[in-house]
């Protein structure tokens, strides 16, 4: 049953990306926080391609620009200079009302503090980013509930983020962004707040929404959670210093 | 994303809030129904003031003795030897060739006695002796019984018209008609009761005995000038030159002559109208801006609370934009919790503003105007556009990082 929902779900996505264009390809990236001698290089020209159905982990140590690389990949903040495509798109020169489509329709974000909206139900804050597509009532909560359900939560809809465990919370943020179909996945830390078993729970998730061939990018610095990707890019000071493939998993 | 979405997600927010929301509608509350109030209030003195004066007569002139006082004219040169006021001065005004616009005069002599029957007694605020005229000039109507005729004013009959306050003070449910009291120890036959006249200010109209002006300086008073002549003009707009003809009169009668000072005073019951009526309006203002004030209050309350949920939501609205609400979206929903707020509070303050205005309010009865209660809503429901607007386009214009580093 679980296998056959996130089958549906991943299969809709497969046939929304045009395979042969990279989802990502961003162009000498700088990010510059402040001026003169103050002024820090977040990103300092960084370029990077990524494609439809790959699993990146983003390494590095605190400071090194990961949040920051996130941040413009979710088109959540604009860089300085440099270019960003997303799904053959520009990013870079648009306004943020287009933005704003762009990061309901394309980008699914889970954080390390999970996000989900306060006093409001699971089954809402699922909802809530096709609500703001226009995805009609039953169709919404129909496609909520199978999200809910992939990621192992259908008892739970009706729950509050209070009253809900973090890795449950964090599976409300998966199920909250794989719901609008998006193109990409992008997770900050997302194990940064739970534990050991909610952590594999967590990844064990993503292997299998990669598995269905959705693209996925996750940012973290421990090494256990680095090792399921099947690539792996090193960051230090805004520069990436090293991006091989993840031997372990890929063949 | 369909506004009804948007309405809903504002509900939502506002019933998070439940306490907040309640006190907020509760200063636009407030404000709308003192708006309606006020208004009601001075609505309904202004037309107190103008039915009671309209009950005493408008086309009346009061001439007084002395000249100082209300409706007093020249100012004072040299004084001039008092001459008291007489039956002759009052006969010589209703020449209809010097006077043709005053329709009849009545000579009143003020009357101070209590009048008693058994062991009820009063001193009736207005006790006077007099002509039949008095009671058209004065606009005085008899309810039950009669008038005083001209004959029983040649004859110096021993009766009297009495007020319904006297009549309740004396004979409680009784009929006083035909039933004699005693005045000053004369004994006097009740011939009539007067209609309900109301009180104007301090003084009770209902508080009334009229008796024929020869009964009363035979029996009570004694033979001494009169206190007063009471002139009624042919209408209204006859007052002033009635005024003039009174003035022209008495000036030849009494021998005052340029800029003498006179001995006697008009009073002027259209003038006095005039002079109320514009009292009552500025009343009626002045309550209309205090209303007014504690609308803009409830209104800066609702800038205030959008302002600090706004702030304290920031983190909820960068998440939403992280998912993609576009910047109408927010904005509209800040925009309707506001309107929201202003329109219920609005509602419920036209409802209390109705309500409230049943009731006696330090003894004005008010009477709705209805243009105050449109004005109240429509204005309550701009101010939840226009305070709620600012907080709103803060949130929206809010970019989606920045709103979710917020703690
Ligand atoms: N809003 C900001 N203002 C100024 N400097 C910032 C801001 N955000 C991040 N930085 C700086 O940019 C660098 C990269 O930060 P970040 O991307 O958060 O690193 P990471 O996520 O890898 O720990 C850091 O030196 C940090 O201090
Ligand atoms: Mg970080």
């Amino acid at each position: 049953m679980l296998q056959l929902a996130v089958a549906v779900v991943a299969a809709e996505a497969v046939d929304s990306v045009v395979d042969t264009q990279p989802v990502i390809e961003v162009q000498h990236a700088i990010k510059q926080y402040g001026v003169g001698e103050a002024s820090i290089f977040a990103l300092d020209d960084v370029s990077l391609t990524i494609a439809a159905g790959e699993y990146v982990a983003i390494m590095g140590p605190s400071g090194s620009g990961k949040s920051t690389l996130m941040n413009i990949l979710g088109a959540l903040d604009i860089m300085t200079s440099g270019k960003y495509f997303l799904d053959g798109i520009e990013i870079s020169s648009m306004d943020e009302n287009h933005l704003s489509i762009v990061r309901g329709r394309k980008i699914g974000f889970i954080f390390q503090s999970f996000n989900l909206i306060p006093r409001t139900s699971a089954l809402a804050n699922v909802e809530l980013p096709m609500a703001y597509q226009g995805v009609k009532g039953a169709e919404r909560r129909e496609r909520a509930m199978v999200a809910l359900e992939v990621v192992g939560l259908g008892d739970r809809v009706h729950h509050e983020p209070t009253e809900l465990s973090g890795g449950q919370q964090q599976r409300v943020a998966v199920a909250r962004a794989l719901a609008t179909r998006p193109a990409l996945l992008l997770a900050d830390e997302p194990t940064g707040a739970l534990d050991t078993k909610s952590t594999n729970d967590l990844l064990d998730l993503f292997d299998q929404i990669n598995a269905a061939g959705r693209t996925v990018i996750v940012i973290t610095h421990e090494h256990d959670v680095a090792q399921r990707a099947k690539r792996i890019i090193r960051m230090r000071d805004g520069k990436i210093v090293s991006d091989e493939l993840n031997k372990e998993r890929v063949a | 994303m369909s506004i009804l979405e948007i309405v809903r997600f504002a509900i939502r927010g506002l019933f998070i809030n439940r306490l907040r929301t309640a006190l907020t509608m509760l200063g636009i509350m407030i404000g709308v129904a003192s708006v309606i109030i006020l208004l009601a209030v001075g609505n309904g003195s202004s037309k107190a003031i103008q039915s009671s004066l309209d009950r005493l007569g408008t086309n009346s002139l009061q001439v007084n003795s002395g000249a100082r006082g209300f409706g007093g004219r020249r100012g004072g040169a040299s004084a001039t030897i008092r001459k008291p006021l007489t039956i002759l001065d009052a006969t010589a005004l209703m020449d209809p060739i010097q006077a043709p616009d005053i329709k009849q005069v009545a000579p009143i002599a003020n009357v101070n006695a209590a009048c008693v029957i058994g062991t009820n007694t009063i001193t009736p605020s207005t006790f006077v002796g007099t002509w039949p005229s008095y009671f058209e000039a004065s606009n005085t109507q008899v309810l039950k019984g009669s008038y005083f005729t001209n004959d029983d004013v040649t004859q110096g009959r021993n009766v009297a018209v009495i007020g319904n306050t006297v009549a309740t003070t004396l004979f409680g449910t009784d009929n006083p008609v035909g039933q004699t009291i005693r005045c000053g120890g004369i004994p006097f036959t009740i011939i009539g009761t007067t209609e309900v006249k109301g009180s104007t200010g301090f003084l009770d109209g209902d508080s009334l005995v009229v008796i024929p002006l020869t009964s009363a300086e035979n029996s009570i008073t004694g033979y001494q000038p009169l206190s007063s002549i009471l002139v009624e003009a042919k209408s209204p707009t006859a007052t002033t030159p009635a005024q003039t003809e009174i003035t022209n009169i008495l000036d030849a009668r009494h021998g005052i002559k340029g800029n003498a000072s006179a001995d006697f005073s008009i009073f002027n019951q259209a003038s006095l109208l005039t002079t109320s009526a514009t009292s009552s309006q500025t009343f009626t203002t002045l309550l209309g801006a205090v209303a007014a004030i504690s609308l803009l209050v409830g209104g800066i309350g609702i800038t205030n609370i959008m302002l600090v949920t706004v702030v304290e939501r920031t983190r909820e609205i960068g998440i939403r934009k992280a998912i993609g609400a576009p910047k109408g979206a927010i904005l509209s929903q800040f925009l309707i919790e506001a309107t929201i707020l202003s329109l219920f509070g609005g509602a419920f303050g036209v409802l209390l503003g109705i309500l409230g205005s049943h009731f006696t309010i330090s003894g004005t009865k008010p009477i709705l105007v209805p243009a105050s209660i449109f004005i109240a809503f429509g204005v309550s429901a701009l101010i939840g556009v226009f305070f709620g607007g600012y907080p709103a386009s803060r949130a929206a214009s809010l970019r989606p990082i920045e709103a979710l580093r917020h703690e």
